[in-house]
């Protein structure tokens, strides 16, 4: 099998199997790392994933095509979400969802052809008291309305909201750097006992 | 009434950088843990049990009882539900971002009492800047010696692992988040025998409590339990964090006292939602999740407290309030609702697959002007198969609550709305302004 992580990542997967009592729980956050990686999660990430996890390929891609945030097929770098559930769907969710739609050409679940966009209808994303609730690469911003949806997505097309909006895939830009298993400040050993 | 009690989980919401190590222990953070690791273990449990803290997650089990449940095993396991997806609850959102500091502690504080070494906080997914500031406040607590191999000097050594859901409400039930923490799919787990505190992550005993509920515990240790069962009344002690959202003029987090304040307060208090939105009636509100039953306006009266509600027929669930005014179309509330529930299944059991297929397709039809007669009872021969009798609690038909839980906006909607299903159907058309022409397809 020939590595798809590059050799950093390869590092960071290592960590991450290493936090967790069996290999097989660092499944997600791995999916995680593939998507920070590619965008999305395509079949040679799985198949490392699965030798990391010590698990086979299908059984990573029937986990992750459980989860809603892991993608097993291409996405935009700006992934879109409107949330349209009760408290949304209160304060004009679905209108802002057919707004979005013609704005950006595409329907819910779809993609830009120039692969900048995709637009998502989400459940709750429990920023209720900002309703109709928008997160961006599971970013929340103020999109609530017309006018400013579209002045996102121009903003978003020009690249001016990298630094608080990285691209689809990257979710947390911290890592854990203290305490890890190995290392001195570790207690690890007692609870592996 | 609004009263003085203190906000026991919210204290250090107002500075812009309650996240940071520097302002937790500027505000006295850790001073809990300190105190408790010169405390007894069983100590410690002993003061959660007197402070009788109800889980904040839902099901509203007191904490201290399910710490006591625990099988006596070499390893035990802690985990910190932080999967928050319940619709309209947005306190551990809150709590996760703007005070990861105090989870830790509490967290600490929880795993010292149970004698788990190793806990893991499974933080929603979707809450990238959650799991950012979860993820840095772990690496300064670990500096701070509050995390790691003997904590401040004491014999007690915790690990803490944050873990990324990836979006899937199911996970917020504590088995399914077993699962998936366990790199599966998020399946319940059918109980007995699989009761987290006998069979729990990888089959060890393991105590699964809220993000609101670990919160709550450095104050807890540090003013004791009687000071906290001192506030509130009855089973429902302390204070608890309500989110307020829909057509109401003030939507927002409220730390309130349990039990003396009333669903009139929080709706309708200047300081609180400060009345409904646009200066509209209430129509109705959901009290507890949208798992709960829904309320009218003649239960404004009752007190935010567990047993109180439901002795009304609902729950306080989550402790998140949905108000409804009178241009919120009941139909299309229970629709989402119901769409909801089908879309987040995991399709283990038929009841629930189906069930919750079912009633989204109908409901849809109705508010679309698509609706006949005989889908009344139909509906209601549907939520009948998911919780046979339609009462409440409801009669559970699935391995997890989820599936019972469908039948509640729908069975409400049409209880309380009745008519307004049928002018939907007689006229072919939803009355309200604003029908989704399109109410978006498939999954």
């Amino acid at each position: 099998m020939t590595a798809h992580f590059s050799a950093e990542n390869r590092a960071r997967a290592e960590a991450l199997v290493a936090l967790y009592p069996q290999s097989r729980s660092a499944l997600v956050p791995l999916c995680h790392l593939a998507q920070a990686q590619d965008g999305w999660l395509c079949a040679e990430a799985m198949e490392e994933i699965a030798e990391l996890c010590g698990t086979t390929p299908a059984e990573v891609y029937g986990t992750a095509t459980f989860y809603d945030m892991l993608h097993t097929e291409r996405v935009g770098r700006h992934v879109i979400a409107i949330c349209t559930n009760i408290a949304c769907l209160l304060a004009g969710a679905y209108e802002l969802v057919e707004h979005a739609e013609r704005r950006l050409g595409v329907r819910c679940g779809q993609t830009t052809e120039d692969g900048e966009f995709t637009l998502e209808e989400a459940e709750c994303l429990a920023g209720c008291d900002a309703a109709p609730c928008v997160q961006v690469n599971h970013r929340f911003v103020a999109a609530g309305d017309a006018a400013s949806f579209d002045a996102l997505v121009d903003e978003l097309a020009k690249g001016r909201r990298r630094q608080e909006v990285p691209r689809h895939g990257v979710l947390c830009r911290i890592e854990r750097t203290v305490g890890l298993p190995g290392s001195e400040a570790s207690p690890r050993r007692q609870a592996r006992s | 009434m609004l009263t003085s009690a203190p906000r026991i989980v919210t204290s250090r919401l107002d500075h812009e950088d309650s996240y940071t190590l520097e302002r937790y222990l500027a505000t006295g953070g850790y001073k809990a843990l300190h105190k408790a690791l010169r405390m007894k273990p069983e100590a410690v449990a002993a003061e959660v049990n007197r402070a009788n803290l109800l889980g904040r997650g839902g099901a509203g089990f007191p904490a201290g009882r399910k710490w006591s449940m625990l099988r006596a095993a070499e390893t035990t396991y802690l985990v910190v539900n932080g999967d928050e997806s319940e619709p309209a609850t947005f306190k551990d959102h809150l709590l996760i971002e703007r005070d990861p500091h105090q989870i830790i502690e509490g967290a600490a504080i929880a795993a010292y009492a149970v004698g788990a070494r190793l806990a893991f906080i499974f933080c929603r997914g979707e809450f990238a800047l959650g799991l950012e500031r979860l993820t840095a406040a772990c690496n300064e607590a670990y500096e701070h010696g509050a995390l790691g191999g003997r904590i401040f000097g004491s014999t007690f050594s915790l690990d803490i692992v944050v873990h990324p859901g990836a979006g899937a409400y199911i996970c917020g039930e504590e088995t399914a988040l077993l699962e998936s923490l366990e790199g599966k799919r998020g399946f319940p787990r059918i109980k007995p025998p699989n009761f987290p505190a006998a069979i729990g992550l990888y089959g060890e005993p393991t105590v699964v409590n809220n993000v609101e509920t670990i919160s709550a515990l450095p104050w807890i240790i540090q003013n004791g339990g009687d000071a906290f069962a001192a506030l509130g009344a009855g089973t429902s002690t302390g204070t608890r964090l309500f989110a307020l959202s829909g057509r109401v003029a003030r939507p927002g987090w409220y730390e309130l006292e349990m039990s003396k304040t009333t669903f009139r307060d929080l709706i309708f208090d200047p300081a609180l939602g400060g009345g409904i939105a646009d200066g509209g009636e209430l129509k109705a509100f959901i009290p507890g999740g949208v798992s709960a039953p829904w309320l009218g306006p003649d239960s404004l009266e009752i007190g935010l407290d567990q047993e109180a509600v439901g002795r009304a027929g609902s729950m306080l669930g989550s402790g998140s309030v949905v108000v409804l005014d009178q241009t919120s179309c009941a139909v299309r509330a229970a629709w989402r609702i119901t769409r909801f529930f089908w879309r987040e299944s995991c399709g283990q059991c038929t009841p629930c697959r189906e069930g919750g297929h079912w009633l989204e397709k109908i409901l849809r039809r109705i508010e679309e002007g698509d609706g006949r007669f005989s889908d009344l009872d139909l509906l209601m021969d549907v939520c009948d198969n998911l919780a046979p009798g339609v009462s409440w609690p409801p009669e559970q038909t699935t391995i997890c609550v989820l599936g019972s839980s469908i039948p509640s906006s729908v069975a409400s909607a049409l209880r309380m709305f009745r008519e307004e299903f049928a002018t939907h159907i007689r006229t072919e058309e939803c009355p309200f302004a604003g029908a989704p022409h399109e109410m978006a397809g498939g999954r």
